[in-house]
């Protein structure tokens, strides 16, 4: 009985995202990119690319890029380097293609292909819009990217509220939320999982080493993320993405949010 | 904090040595492979009693692929006996054959691991073929869950294969459950869907880039693991973390524990069926999640840890900070303290997942397993580290039932104490921010060489990282979490227990399976 009382103890707690931004994040870390001005252009890149623990920079002569799908946000680079990188609190960090990951972002090529894989993802997942089940699968993951996700069902994310639910079993599965950096061992499992559930269905990968494998990118045990493996539609990063990031991914796949570049259609409610 | 030397022997003076530290009161800490400066391989077993951790190593001939077995001195050492046999193809003499442990079962699997680089993959041990052929006489003990043979048999048993995809938002672990329907006579874990290969990760990785992979080893417990590795790279560098660091290392680590332990909370009341402690205590995890990004960036406090220091002062205000402690500390003890007298909940751990004392000191049981069986190791008190001393730490006391319950009460206790000593140690930092410009980081020589030994307190127990490193390149890095040590436990807990019980047992146990599989 006390408990009765206590859950009413601290009124509404729930974000009210995606029909409003959410006040959350304030200091924190969401991405890294190169500056904007001068447009990710510097003069010598050969120890830029060495910051980097993972190989997410590149330098083109004379363009840097940093690639979200391998950066880890260990923020080193924009420590040693803030005249070239910057860190931003942005959390919507979804997207439909590795190629939407790199910034400076992609070309007009890309736009149009992008645009193709939008509108092939929405016609898919038109039937799913109203109510989507969620199966999780760890492929080798080191254990935080499993709170983030398990943080989606407390009060404040409650993702409930927004028709979607977690399940036991891939066969109700519409959804395919795959974590970690591929370990051998979890290939089998994880395609069987994929195979067991009916169509249509989304697959989306969240964190970086989902993306790329991250630090675990060239080990003798991972298939360095866990894109060789299935076909993935959402690309969330992040080490691990935070609970917004992996709910904007889930409302990405599902075409309730738009993705970065402005596409997909805006929530309706 | 000075780490111990390694005393040299020959590997087969090991087990007479590890015995000896039994017979007095000592209890097994690690075993491990690591190359020796001249390239050959040693056998380092890590050792603890009241006087603090010893290392032996004892020394292999050149083309030895066996060495004595420790197993037969104490069942302590037997899953390190299997993740050597995996990772460096050595095996223990005079043991039955182990099972794999950290490696893919499926045939043709390449064991030891690939990339060892040394004389030691071009020569396969013997009875093992080369990577890829069939293992003649393999049958016993390898290959698909199916395979495995019984270890309890009677009318009616039957082996349930439970995972590594299992219902809810978990990491992958695979259960083997003999069971004739209810009871669970025997419950066989399997680790190895995880394994990243990480400790050949850090291989010639710089120290900057090495606490990066420290920090994903077992991601839950980051901040431990990154101490625990600057610890040793501290050391060898001969550098001290000034104060202000060592105040901000703490801080991160107890917000962590807390973290943590909150997680094993909030699979019990799930399993138990308390809706609303469940929404509560996931509600204080969030909220404590986000103070810690506010301090630091990230929800996990990565990146703050680094070699020589902390990476900055808090990135906010400490007064916000302290406010928002002191907040979520009064609404956490008031819940807890409810949960604490529900009676609904305390019958589901009671008597649930049974580890006994003298198991519990036979396998060196860590962290709130241990306490909760009698055996009251706490790294933060016996051989303090960062701020500990300074601050002054209260350590609750073992409790002897060793049950579910006990661990739940281990736990409530410290998270009282960590979230006192976070208080504390925030005040602190905010005294500093309104005094002088303190020194953060001091520099790492960029060269350094030598080995050393990490030792700090996580969440899930005591953690010891190896390191070796030549000018500046890591060579060896071996971290050894709690729940690698305390897992070889977990199959102990089932005598007494059914079916249902099984989520409070593996709740309490408290395992990150990243840490185990490394």
């Amino acid at each position: 009985m006390p408990w009765v009382t206590r859950g009413l103890r601290s009124g509404v707690v729930t974000t009210r995202y995606p029909r409003r931004p959410d006040g959350y994040p304030g200091p924190w870390v969401g991405s890294v990119r190169p500056r904007t001005s001068p447009p990710g252009e510097v003069d010598s890149g050969l120890d830029l690319e060495s910051l980097c623990p993972t190989g997410a920079i590149r330098w083109e002569d004379p363009v840097v890029t940093v690639d979200r799908g391998r950066c880890i946000l260990c923020m080193r680079c924009v420590r040693e380097r803030p005249d070239i990188f910057v860190a931003d609190g942005e959390v919507e960090v979804a997207v439909l293609h590795p190629s939407a990951l790199v910034s400076p972002g992609p070309g007009s090529d890309d736009e149009r292909a992008l645009a193709t894989l939008r509108t092939d993802l929405l016609r898919r997942t038109r039937a799913l819009r109203r109510s989507v089940h969620i199966r999780h699968v760890d492929a080798g993951s080191d254990g935080t990217e499993e709170w983030e996700i398990a943080a989606l069902t407390n009060p404040v994310y409650d993702v409930q509220r927004l028709g979607i639910f977690f399940t036991a079993s891939p066969r109700h599965a519409d959804i395919l939320l795959v974590t970690g950096a591929g370990s051998g061992a979890m290939t089998g499992p994880l395609v069987e999982t994929y195979e067991a559930m009916p169509s249509p269905k989304v697959v989306v990968a969240a964190g970086t080493d989902a993306l790329s494998g991250g630090m675990h990118a060239g080990s003798y045990a991972t298939t360095g993320g866990v894109t060789a493996s299935l076909p993935v539609d959402v690309l969330v990063p992040g080490s691990p993405p935070s609970p917004f990031s992996l709910l904007h991914g889930i409302l990405l796949a599902v075409g309730i949010v738009a993705d970065r570049s402005g596409g997909g259609k805006q929530h309706e409610g | 904090m000075r780490s111990p030397s390694p005393t040299v022997l020959g590997v087969e003076e090991l087990p007479g040595r590890l015995a000896e530290l039994l017979g007095s009161g000592g209890r097994l800490a690690g075993v491990f492979v690591d190359e020796a400066p001249d390239e050959r391989l040693r056998l380092v077993v890590v050792g603890a009693d009241a006087g603090g951790l010893s290392i032996s190593a004892g020394y292999m001939a050149r083309d030895d692929r066996h060495y004595p077995s420790l197993s037969a001195v104490t069942p302590a050492a037997a899953w390190y006996e299997r993740e050597i046999q995996d990772l460096y193809g050595l095996s223990a003499e005079g043991g039955a054959p182990q099972e794999p442990l950290l490696l893919h079962l499926a045939p043709g699997s390449p064991r030891p691991r690939p990339g060892l680089g040394s004389h030691l993959e071009a020569a396969p041990a013997p009875g093992e073929s080369a990577p890829g052929a069939s293992r003649p006489g393999a049958a016993e003990i390898r290959s698909d869950d199916g395979q495995v043979p019984a270890e309890v048999t009677g009318p009616g048993v039957f082996t349930l294969s439970y995972g590594p995809v299992r219902s809810g938002v978990f990491e992958s672990v695979g259960y083997l459950l003999e069971t004739p329907g209810e009871d669970l006579p025997s419950v066989r874990a399997r680790v190895h869907y995880k394994h990243r290969g990480i400790e050949a990760g850090f291989t010639g990785l710089d120290v900057g880039h090495g606490v990066l992979l420290a920090e994903r080893v077992e991601g839950v417990a980051s901040v431990a693991h990154a101490i625990a590795f600057c610890q040793a790279v501290e050391t060898i560098a001969g550098v001290s973390p000034p104060s202000a660091a060592e105040l901000s290392r703490l801080w991160h680590a107890e917000i962590e524990r807390v973290a943590n332990h909150l997680d094993s909370m909030l699979r019990h009341t799930e399993a138990a069926g308390q809706a609303v402690a469940y929404a509560r205590l996931s509600f204080h995890r969030e909220a404590l999640m986000r103070i810690r990004a506010m301090a630091s960036g990230h929800r996990f406090s990565r990146g703050v840890v680094v070699p020589g220091g902390v990476s900055g002062p808090p990135m906010c205000d400490p007064g916000e900070l302290l406010r928002s402690l002191e907040k979520l500390r009064e609404a956490l003890e008031a819940d807890l303290e409810l949960l604490m007298s529900t009676p609904s909940f305390l019958d589901r751990l009671r008597r649930t997942g049974v580890i006994p004392c003298e198991l519990a000191a036979l396998y060196g049981a860590l962290g709130p397993l241990g306490r909760g069986s009698g055996h009251g190791v706490d790294v933060r008190a016996s051989r303090p580290y960062s701020a500990y001393e300074r601050l002054g730490i209260r350590v609750s006391g073992a409790r002897d039932e060793g049950d579910a319950l006990a661990r739940q009460h281990v736990r409530v206790e410290e998270i009282a104490e960590s979230m006192r000593l976070a208080v504390v140690a925030a005040e602190k930092l905010r005294e500093l921010a309104t005094g002088s410009t303190p020194d953060w980081c001091l520099p790492i020589d960029p060269g350094i060489t030598g080995e050393a030994l990490g030792s700090v307190e996580a969440p899930q127990g005591e953690l010891i990282t190896w390191v070796r490193a030549t000018g500046g390149r890591l060579r060896r890095v071996k971290p050894r979490s709690a729940s690698f040590h305390n897992f070889a436990l977990f199959s102990s807990a089932f005598p007494k227990d059914i079916f249902t019980d099984f989520a409070f047992v593996e709740g309490s146990f408290g395992i990150s399976i990243a840490g185990v599989a490394g």
